[in-house]
């Protein structure tokens, strides 16, 4: 009953991520998109499962685990960067941009 | 309207409202804790879904854990407080606007390509299943045996993480 209202509202969340990512210039923030991004994944996921069994949900659960990891790993690369540039601006950080 | 699917609109609501705030606050200690509020608002739509354990972990790990590691780093750089805005100018908003919407769209059109319902389980199974097997045994039982391998697999991919953390965010190796 849920599930067309769920995935319309999971697309909703997920373009509101894109439109997170490309907007901001401050990594931090750009990072966050990317967990809402997710966020609204794991929503499908678990509309989804409703209907095609409970291994929808078992995914989101691997889906947190990865994002957690990555949330991890990403915020020790934002530090080192700031330590090593003094800022998360990504307008500054452009040394793959020729 | 049935009462869940008034509670669901209230939720669904309330998380892109809040999810808009998110994007579009400059500071980023007001992005992080509006983001906190998306994440709570999902949580109660899992919780309409029937996935009351994953509404759990939702605010347990998600809630919890991971955004205070994000208001922690936030907090650390000291880059909360109120500086240029990092925001993009109206071109980077029209161009932003303009991919979202389209990727938002085709999102959308992908909602006639639903399942057809002889796939499916039949409706309320997974509900029933819940109320004889119990919430937590629903997910544990398939996790600890048809998934068994990529739960142990999980558990390598965080010793990585927690390994490849601390080597980076270490001053000196």
């Amino acid at each position: 009953m849920l599930l067309g209202p769920a995935l319309f509202v999971s697309a909703v969340l997920f373009a509101l991520g894109v439109a997170g990512v490309l907007l901001r210039r401050n990594a931090i923030v750009i990072f966050m998109c990317v967990e809402l991004m997710l966020n609204a994944v794991n929503l499908t996921f678990v509309a989804l499962a409703q209907t095609l069994g409970i291994a929808g949900q078992i995914i989101v659960f691997f889906v947190m685990a990865v994002a957690a990891a990555e949330a991890a790993v990403g915020l020790a690369i934002l530090l080192a960067i700031f330590r090593h540039r003094g800022t998360l601006d990504l307008q500054n950080i452009h040394l793959l941009k020729g | 309207m049935p009462a869940p699917l008034v509670l669901f609109w209230v939720f669904a609501g309330l998380a892109v409202a809040s999810a808009l705030m998110c994007v579009t606050r400059r500071s980023p200690v007001a992005s992080a804790l509006w983001l906190v509020v998306t994440l709570f608002q999902t949580a109660a739509l899992f919780v309409l879904l029937d996935a009351q354990f994953i509404a759990v972990l939702q605010v347990l790990v998600y809630a919890g854990a991971i955004m205070v590691l994000f208001l922690f780093v936030i907090m650390l750089l000291n880059i909360g407080r109120a500086g240029p805005s990092d925001i993009k100018g109206p071109i980077g908003l029209a161009v932003a606007t303009l991919l979202a919407g389209a990727v938002g769209l085709q999102l959308v059109v992908l909602l006639h390509a639903a399942p057809a319902g002889a796939l499916g389980l039949p409706a309320g199974a997974v509900e029933t299943a819940e109320q004889t097997q119990g919430m937590v045994a629903v997910v544990a039982w398939p996790l600890f045996g048809a998934y068994l391998v990529p739960f142990e697999v999980t558990s390598l991919l965080l010793l990585a993480a927690i390994v490849g953390a601390v080597v980076l965010a270490k001053r000196q190796l």
